[in-house]
């Protein structure tokens, strides 16, 4: 079959959080051009189940881009080669038959790892927890076009809106900062004037949680927004910074 | 033995039920509120809303999800966007008639005042999410943007690019996140709920299994919401995430909860084709390019010419030809049967047969590329990633997949199954939807259910009941756990030769064939006796690998794929039994001449709720009244 391919492997495994690492080597003798990139772990582990061993474990869902549950480091690089495209949208296409794809988890003081290419993100649920919100009680809003949002802010604020949260911002970063994740949500509520009033308070809170994850800071790398799935500007941390200041010197 | 269930619809004309309904319940005190716990199982736009307003109002609330976050609930993958009587484009629209197309949309067979209420609330969902600081799509002016979805003749669709549920999820997550950080929610991620414990005739907790530890865990309130999304993964092909699942839903069905309607499945037209046996799902693309695309086929059979060189005069515009006055916006079960039709026919396209086109190139000539890119951009750039085929130059290759259910557990008015104590929100129950379900509904009514149902009844439920203390050492506790662990301990000591994905491809293409968009009672029989062959097989030979006890997802898989082999049953006879076709359910015995679906109203004007018992399932009917509405042959002409 013309789109039939041979594929290496080279798969991360950890058997828990506490247990030492290493890298396995695998073959997918009939792996296929249309698959996507988490097919051909599927494929692997229908294999190893098969031969009676363990498969390898990895976090995914939607398997649309949307959800953010995905999340591999594939030959270095978060998500793998094609620009502004999780792991799950990512396809065999982009690969010859022959190749050799080395495969790892996210790597992050601020994400430990759980087994094999599954770590544990909910760091990023704390820095939401701590102020990425906008502080309204069901039932207490006006109707909703009572306030008029310019367009290029609305739009603006929709750009930043559509992180996933799947932490490849985090595992590219060399400092595994979480800025670009933190600011995302920050620029995008500092936008609308519903976010106004807690504009001071969250952005502190925010950046303050981040640093208490074990998170690093930001040193303009800039291979957070180089690996991006949702292609979320760096711009937005320069809003973030903005922020902040203003929030301390007022 | 049969019984005819009461849904408990208030008195009083349908534009006043809520009203009167909300004007005489029972209030809890708000310094009373905490002292009640309410489980709430599942985070999407259902869960995480009524977590999220029930902490607000004062309860003490636990969540669960199975995901590692609750933002990563299935609703963040809906696409084009959420309906509300709004009337901002001043085109006519009305709450009467938001219900009226959600009733029809539904082929008759929902309940009117449950619907009603939906539409009324509909309105306040907007206002919500915008307070939140969902980023609305809006016009230059500052205000509001909305589009036309299927079965509607009005704007009414508020939208975020073509990410709305995830916006809608976010904002509801985020109202979730500042409760959790408030101390008035406790999350707890990676769980899955495998079973619900009933004390003294109420639903009072439930057992859950740690994904990471494998350790079980007793949580125990008041009450419990089950807000666990719908069954499509049955198909094992769908558009659901991997981990949408029935478990949680048929669990409680087992421990008494009525199942309703299980035939009614939604098939979406508009999904990227099956490219090969390796498919592990399904990828949709968004109703809403049915605004701006347009669907056709050659005319002839076996047309394998390039789209492009098809002339004009050799193509079948079949929607438009056939439904003009709702054209390519016919609601989807229509859309979704007449693409079988013109691929049964041999007038299917691409490598497989099984595809027929979404042309963009008149509006892209029409209102230039930049205008659709504007509108479309991502869902293009989905397209092309999967296909590898640019959609501006060449017509997007679509064909329906499974997306949505419509049936679930049963529920009354106020979203309070048969078991006292259990209510169920949003995809996971039966209402709002009947037979069909119209395009932007869904997020409507996850919300609806979530922000502004539940908080009234559930405190009418916890107002009008005492509840004896309890530990959670309770002997439902004890045999609840035992049970789930003794079928996790049976799963993995079987270790036979086909793995948990073998079986669940071989159950999807069953319920595909003979339960999907086309039924006869021939097929639902055949189907019936094919999948309880397959679940006997299934105990006997799966293997499933790993140990219990650390972070295993074909041991949770198994679990899941040995309750679709029971629901997949009911499916069958459900269908078998309903001899009519209404809306997604399609019994070809059942059509006109010119092949549309044929109600049987004196017969089915019913909802059917089957109860689970130890010698099989038994039926109990729900009968609907249309008071306000007339019951008409649905036409889309």
């Amino acid at each position: 079959m013309a789109n039939s391919m041979n594929i290496t492997l080279k798969v991360w495994r950890q058997a828990g959080p506490d247990v030492k690492g290493g890298f396995e080597t695998y073959q997918v003798p009939d792996a296929n051009a249309h698959m996507s990139f988490l097919e051909l772990l599927d494929v692997l582990n229908e294999q190893l189940i098969k031969e009676g061993n363990d498969p390898v474990e990895f976090d995914h869902d939607c398997r649309e881009g949307i959800c953010g549950s995905c999340g591999v480091v594939i030959d270095g690089v978060a998500h793998g080669p094609q620009k502004r495209t999780a792991c799950c949208q990512l396809h065999m296409r982009h690969y010859r038959d022959g190749d050799t794809i080395v495969i790892e988890p996210w790597r992050a003081e601020g994400f430990p790892i759980i087994k094999d290419l599954v770590v544990d993100r909910s760091a990023f649920d704390r820095i939401i927890a701590s102020g990425g919100y906008i502080s309204a009680n069901t039932g207490a809003a006006q109707d909703a076009n009572s306030l008029p949002i310019a367009k290029a802010d609305a739009d603006l604020a929709m750009d930043y809106a559509t992180c996933i949260g799947c932490g490849a911002c985090v595992a590219a970063c060399p400092n595994a900062s979480a800025s670009l994740f933190t600011a995302a949500k920050i620029a995008q509520l500092s936008l609308l004037p519903q976010g106004d009033p807690e504009r001071k308070t969250r952005v502190k809170s925010m950046v303050d949680q981040m640093a208490e994850e074990g998170f690093g800071d930001c040193s303009n790398h800039a291979e957070c927004e180089a690996v991006c799935p949702k292609g979320i500007s760096i711009s937005s941390i320069s809003r973030m910074r903005r922020e902040y200041v203003k929030a301390m010197t007022d | 033995m049969s019984t005819v269930l009461d849904s408990k619809i208030p008195a009083g004309p349908l534009k006043d039920k809520w009203d009167n309904y909300k004007n005489t319940i029972k209030l809890v005190n708000p310094a009373n509120k905490r002292k009640h716990t309410v489980l709430v199982v599942g985070t999407g736009l259902a869960g995480g809303s009524a977590a999220a307003t029930l902490a607000e109002l004062g309860y003490n609330v636990k969540s669960f999800c199975i995901q590692d976050s609750p933002r990563r609930a299935h609703s963040i993958a809906a696409q084009g966007g959420i309906n509300a009587a709004k009337n901002y484009p001043n085109d006519g629209d009305t709450v009467w008639r938001l219900f009226y197309d959600t009733i029809k949309g539904g082929d008759y067979r929902s309940r009117e005042a449950n619907v009603h209420r939906l539409a009324q609330v509909s309105n306040n969902i907007i206002d919500q999410c915008v307070a939140q600081g969902v980023p609305f799509a809006r016009e230059y002016g500052g205000l509001l943007d909305n589009r036309s979805f299927g079965g509607a003749q009005v704007s009414r669709t508020f939208y975020a690019r073509g990410q709305t549920g995830q916006q809608l999820l976010l904002g509801a997550y985020q109202a979730m996140s500042r409760q959790i950080g408030a101390g008035n929610i406790e999350m707890l991620s990676r769980r899955e709920m495998l079973d619900l414990v009933v004390v003294d005739g109420k639903a009072r907790g439930i057992i859950t299994r740690n994904l990471v530890t494998g350790e079980y865990e007793r949580h125990f309130g008041d009450a419990v919401l089950l807000c666990t999304g719908g069954y499509g993964n049955v198909y094992y092909l769908s558009t659901n995430a991997k981990n949408s699942n029935v478990t949680a839903a048929w669990r409680c069905h087992k421990r008494g909860a009525y199942f309703a309607n299980p035939c009614y499945t939604q098939i979406h037209p508009t999904c990227i084709p099956v490219s090969g046996d390796y498919q592990s799902k399904l990828t949709l693309m968004s109703e809403s390019l049915r605004n701006d695309g347009r669907v056709w086929v050659p005319k002839k059979q076996g047309d394998d010419r390039h789209p492009q060189d098809i002339p004009e005069e050799d193509r079948d515009y079949y929607l438009e030809r056939r439904y003009p006055s709702f054209g390519n916006l016919v609601p989807r079960d229509v859309a979704s049967r007449n693409a079988k039709m013109a691929t049964d026919e041999g007038r299917g396209v691409g490598e497989t047969g099984l595809a027929v086109y979404l042309d963009f190139a008149d509006s892209i000539k029409r209102l230039g590329r930049d205008v659709i890119e504007a509108r479309y951009g991502n869902l293009f750039e989905m397209y092309e990633r999967i296909t590898g085929e640019n959609p501006y130059e060449v017509p997007m290759r679509i064909f329906p997949a499974v997306h949505y259910t419509m049936g679930g557990l049963w529920v009354d008015y106020e979203l309070q199954s048969n078991v006292p104590g259990l209510f169920v929100l949003g995809e996971a129950n039966f209402s709002d939807h009947g037979a069909n379900r119209l395009g932007a509904s869904a997020l409507m009514q996850g919300l609806a259910d979530g922000y502004f149902v539940i908080p009234y009844t559930l405190g009418n439920y916890i107002a009008g009941n005492s509840f004896s203390a309890i530990t959670g050492n309770e002997e439902a506790f004890n045999e609840a756990e035992s049970a789930a662990d003794a079928r996790i301990q049976k799963l993995l000591s079987i270790q036979g030769t086909k793995t948990v994905t073998e079986f669940h491809r071989e159950l999807g293409q069953i319920i595909w064939d003979q339960v999907g968009m086309s039924r006869t009672a021939s097929g639902l029989r055949t189907a019936i006796d094919q999948v309880s062959a397959l679940r006997e097989e299934f105990w006997q030979n799966v293997r499933v690998p790993g140990e219990p006890t650390t972070y295993n997802k074909n041991l949770e898989f198994a679990g899941r794929v040995a309750d679709f082999l029971e629901l997949g049953e009911l499916m069958a006879r459900d269908a078998l039994e309903r001899e009519e076709s209404c809306g997604g359910h399609f019994r070809e015995e059942h059509q006109s001449a010119e092949g549309e679906a044929m109600r049987k109203d004196e017969d089915f004007t019913h909802v059917s709720a089957w109860q689970h018992t130890e010698s099989g399932h038994v039926l109990h009917k729900e009968n609907l009244d249309f008071e306000n509405v007339q019951l008409t042959t649905r036409s889309y002409k």
